[in-house]
């Protein structure tokens, strides 16, 4: 059996082209040292899930040419506004994008967290979401009478990708309130995280860590990322870098600017 | 009266229309980056004994949220949640929000962010206030070209809220469910009702003599200026820089 605790690049190895990935939004701790490497190793034709939207890290793999498809509720910029890569691919018609809406993809994980193949939500009829959206099913509630309801089919992406604060040497992961972390972790076939650090002794021996720890069993790797979600804040223990995401705005408005961002912050390793 | 109207910024004169809207709510929650609805809340609290309660998104303190993020819309499913707030790229005259694309969906001219979570938001919270900070026949549309979420819908589909009301920056509209138009409820001091009719691409119903929007009390104007403004200021510096002058201290 592998080693759970590897080195950045072989914990991204169980990524492989044209896989479903899910990864969480900023407030939820996004592996964007991770999203580089993959990057930088030329990571072809992923079909990318944000629970439920994403910022820099979906409009960067777009940009970079990563994704064979997104399905997401929103891709926008910490507050700067729509991803501009994401706007671009969306104009020119070159992203397979499948618009969702939050609850949906939390309903369609939680579905797949139980091994059930759909889950019913409330709202959305009326919503144009369902003409673009043919997987989605309008039934009637066969518990009563007259009453359409939203059915949304389950999804197991084969990864779920994110940060953690730190992990134990045994694969247990603590995530705290970020408890739609579980969620993905247990949807997915695999997970893969970056963590601040690695902590001694097992996380789940001590009940005041088990209850937020995300047990080995559904852990495939575990790599060592320190600052793993800048320039995006992480949690309430990094702020979001808005001065370097202003910079990507202005920069990542063209294709050449795009360009000259991943060199300059991508392709050459950021000063550690 | 005069002196009075000149001394209330725009956005304080919002904020007390907001703390109107939710008068009475148990919770009220205000997505990220929205320091208008978080003010509001945060005075309705303050003269409400800690009542409603209040979720902020991206505050420790403030989010009370420790299941992961499905559980905003859980507890809105199950009517937690009394206060939301959304806006959109497009809202027509029947209170439809667009936050996706203009122009045809498969080749837009724009795309905006996405739907968000208001697909669903806008059917199960009770009071859903619209928000748009452009007041333009560009985003007052007479139909948007994108339903992200219906303003109303037929009686069999389960629906317990919807909007109530839109605001912006020239006047404050309400929402009138049955016949699914706004109504024009007051302009805000030192504008017209022609300034929104030149202004507002869709109908809406108007009295023959349209009211003023009132300015807050000068006691609340006081609790919002000398003992929310510090804790707004540290939420979204931007904001209380602009709106109460309070310079954010330089970078730890």
């Amino acid at each position: 059996m592998a080693e759970i605790l590897r080195p950045l690049d072989a914990a991204l190895a169980v990524i492989e082209d044209s896989m479903s990935v899910v990864v969480p939004p900023d407030y939820g701790g996004v592996a964007m040292e991770a999203t580089r490497a993959l990057i930088r190793r030329g990571v072809k034709g992923l079909h990318l899930l944000t629970l439920p939207a994403s910022s820099l890290q979906a409009d960067l793999l777009i940009g970079a040419g990563a994704l064979a498809s997104i399905e997401t509720s929103a891709v926008a910029i910490g507050e700067l506004g729509t991803g501009p890569r994401f706007a671009a691919a969306a104009t020119k018609g070159t992203l397979a994008i499948k618009d969702a809406t939050c609850p949906a993809l939390h309903a369609a994980l939680q579905a797949s967290e139980k091994g059930v193949p759909f889950m019913p939500l409330r709202g959305v009829i009326g919503s144009d979401l369902l003409k673009v959206r043919p997987d989605w099913k309008v039934v009637d509630n066969p518990f009563a009478e007259n009453d359409p309801i939203l059915l949304v089919p389950a999804i197991r992406p084969d990864v779920a990708l994110f940060h953690a604060p730190f992990a134990d040497r045994h694969g247990n992961v603590w995530v705290g309130r970020r408890r739609e972390l579980f969620v993905m972790a247990h949807a997915s076939a695999k997970t893969v995280v970056t963590v601040e650090e690695i902590r001694e002794g097992n996380l789940l021996e001590d009940d005041t860590l088990a209850g937020s720890t995300l047990a080995s069993f559904y852990v495939e790797a575990v790599a060592v990322a320190k600052n793993g979600t800048w320039p995006l804040r992480f949690g309430n223990l990094a702020a979001e870098d808005t001065a370097h995401l202003q910079e990507y705005m202005r920069l990542a408005q063209t294709e050449g600017g795009f360009r000259q961002y991943l060199d300059r912050y991508v392709h050459q390793r950021r000063a550690a | 009266m005069v002196n009075a109207v000149a001394d209330v910024k725009p956005e304080e004169l919002l904020i007390e229309i907001v703390h109107r809207l939710i008068s009475g709510a148990k919770h009220v929650a205000v997505g990220a980056n929205s320091p208008i609805p978080a003010a509001a809340a945060f005075l309705a609290q303050r003269l409400g004994n800690g009542r409603p309660y209040v979720s902020l998104q991206q505050s420790a303190k403030h989010n009370l949220f420790t299941d992961g993020g499905r559980e905003l819309f859980d507890a809105a499913g199950q009517g937690r949640i009394d206060v939301f707030f959304l806006s959109g790229a497009q809202i027509d005259g029947q209170g439809n929000i667009n936050l996706v694309a203009v122009g045809d969906y498969a080749r837009p001219k724009a795309r905006f962010p996405g739907s968000f979570g208001s697909a669903y938001l806008y059917f199960v919270v009770p009071r859903v206030i619209l928000f748009r900070t452009e007041h333009s026949r560009r985003t007052l549309v007479p139909k948007v070209d994108f339903i992200s979420a219906p303003g109303t819908s037929p009686p069999n589909v389960y629906r317990r809220g919807g909007p109530i009301a839109l605001v912006t920056p020239l006047c404050h509209f309400a929402f009138d469910k049955q016949r699914s138009r706004f109504r024009l409820e007051s302009v805000h001091p030192g504008h017209t009702v022609e300034e929104v009719l030149d202004n507002t691409g869709f109908d809406f119903d108007r009295p023959a003599a349209v009211a003023m929007t009132p300015e807050p009390a000068p006691a609340t104007l006081r609790l919002l200026r000398e003992t929310l403004a510090p804790e707004l200021a540290a939420l979204y510096p931007q904001f209380g820089a602009r709106v109460f002058g309070i310079v954010p201290r330089a970078a730890e």
